[in-house]
């Protein structure tokens, strides 16, 4: 698989640090599921979080730290059925990376489609409230209407390509867009396009719409 | 309070004897240098003395039961221990799932390759000695970055960090991983 569009910088070091809303960290785990060069680049930033923690300050542990840490160990070594689980563990086959498939609860034939207009489909998925990420269906060959964005949107392909004015996008690419990008995705002929999308655009409206219009725009 | 000692223990040979021998004086070294590291890292980012003492414990407990997964061809000890308090941090604090990517698959020879590791942790000793040789505003702004709540959008394109070397080594982690694979 070759693989066109990454991640920047900024996104894979807030992604390292912790810092991202828990939409945008789907996204990317997703993403670096299937891109080894973006993995790379994110242990590398994880180095750097390492490199920090260990020439950073220090703070005093209370006096019975030790001890009562030895006592969680202990307590855990009793628990026999403390196997070595990995428990994202690659599957041999399936559309979906295993950070994906765990918050849908299974690979693409278990996204629960709700239509979205002119034969697009979409799936909500559930994660923390500071930005949202959702599945979209694009049928072969159809567009999706112009829009501009709000705030940061990421769209990663799983299956099928989209084209826009930009470039085309097909299975592993990231498109990074912000309020400058305004374009028209177009799905290519032949398969049904899936993105998994995340935006924190809803952020943008916190302070001019009641709390209670939120989960409307929530689309 | 700001240490940049260079005559650290043999962090790597510490994580060896507690997978291999369940050693706890290995872990007591470890846990005397890294907890109040963590512990500050996690002080910093928000929690309360309180917060920060018990995620810090659970966190070292964490270091000692998931040793076998330790990869000294990926990883230094202190990324390792950095990723497990950074997932705390995100769960404890933020109170949010952390989705994380795909293992790797796992080939017939799980031990780690010598060089590699060996290759990785002299690249992870020289990122250290750069980054501590960072002008103090750039040092700031990751510091800000990694421990306090600087946005992505305000994490401005860091250029000039001094990571080429060390992806490049982990690239080649990676691809020997994929290849035992085939």
């Amino acid at each position: 698989m070759s693989i066109k569009h990454h991640l920047t910088e900024g996104l894979i070091m807030g992604y390292s640090a912790g810092t991202l809303p828990e939409a945008f960290n789907l996204v990317i785990a997703t993403h670096v599921s299937l891109c080894d060069e973006c993995r790379a680049l994110v242990e590398s930033y994880d180095a750097l979080g390492g490199a920090m923690l260990d020439t950073g300050a220090t703070a005093t542990m209370g006096s019975g730290a030790l001890d009562a840490t030895l006592a969680l160990i202990a307590a855990a070594d009793a628990e026999t059925a403390d196997a070595p689980c990995r428990d994202n563990a690659p599957r041999a086959s399936g559309v979906f990376p295993a950070p994906l498939r765990d918050y849908v609860g299974g690979d693409l034939d278990a996204v629960k489609w709700r239509p979205a207009g002119g034969g697009v489909k979409q799936a909500l998925l559930s994660t923390s409230k500071d930005a949202t990420v959702r599945l979209i269906q694009i049928p072969a060959g159809a567009k999706v209407p112009d829009h501009g964005h709000q705030g940061t949107e990421l769209t990663l392909v799983l299956q099928g390509a989209f084209r826009d004015e930009t470039a085309r996008f097909g299975r592993g690419d990231i498109e990074v867009a912000d309020e400058e990008l305004q374009h028209t995705p177009v799905a290519e002929e032949g398969e049904t396009c899936i993105c998994l999308a995340a935006t924190d655009a809803p952020l943008k409206f916190k302070d001019l719409l009641p709390r209670m219009a939120q989960p409307f725009l929530r689309i | 309070m700001t240490t940049v000692n260079t005559e650290d223990p043999d962090w790597v040979a510490c994580m060896h004897k507690i997978r291999a021998m369940r050693d706890q004086a290995a872990f007591v070294e470890l846990f005397q240098h890294f907890a109040p590291r963590v512990k500050s890292f996690l002080l910093r980012s928000g929690a309360s003395e309180t917060l920060a003492e018990e995620c810090t414990q659970e966190v070292m407990a964490t270091v000692w039961r998931k040793a076998q997964l330790f990869d000294p061809a990926r990883a230094s000890v202190s990324t390792w221990i950095f990723t497990i308090a950074r997932n705390r941090k995100i769960d404890a604090l933020r109170k949010q799932r952390r989705p994380e990517p795909e293992d790797l698959p796992w080939g017939p020879e799980a031990e780690p390759d010598q060089a590699d590791a060996m290759a990785l942790q002299q690249e992870t000793e020289k990122l250290g000695k750069a980054i501590a040789a960072l002008p103090p505003k750039q040092r700031d702004l990751i510091e800000r970055a990694y421990f306090g709540d600087l946005s992505h959008s305000e994490i401005a394109e860091q250029t000039g960090l001094p990571l080429g070397t060390i992806k490049s080594r982990i690239r080649l982690a990676l691809d020997r991983l994929r290849h035992e694979m085939k």
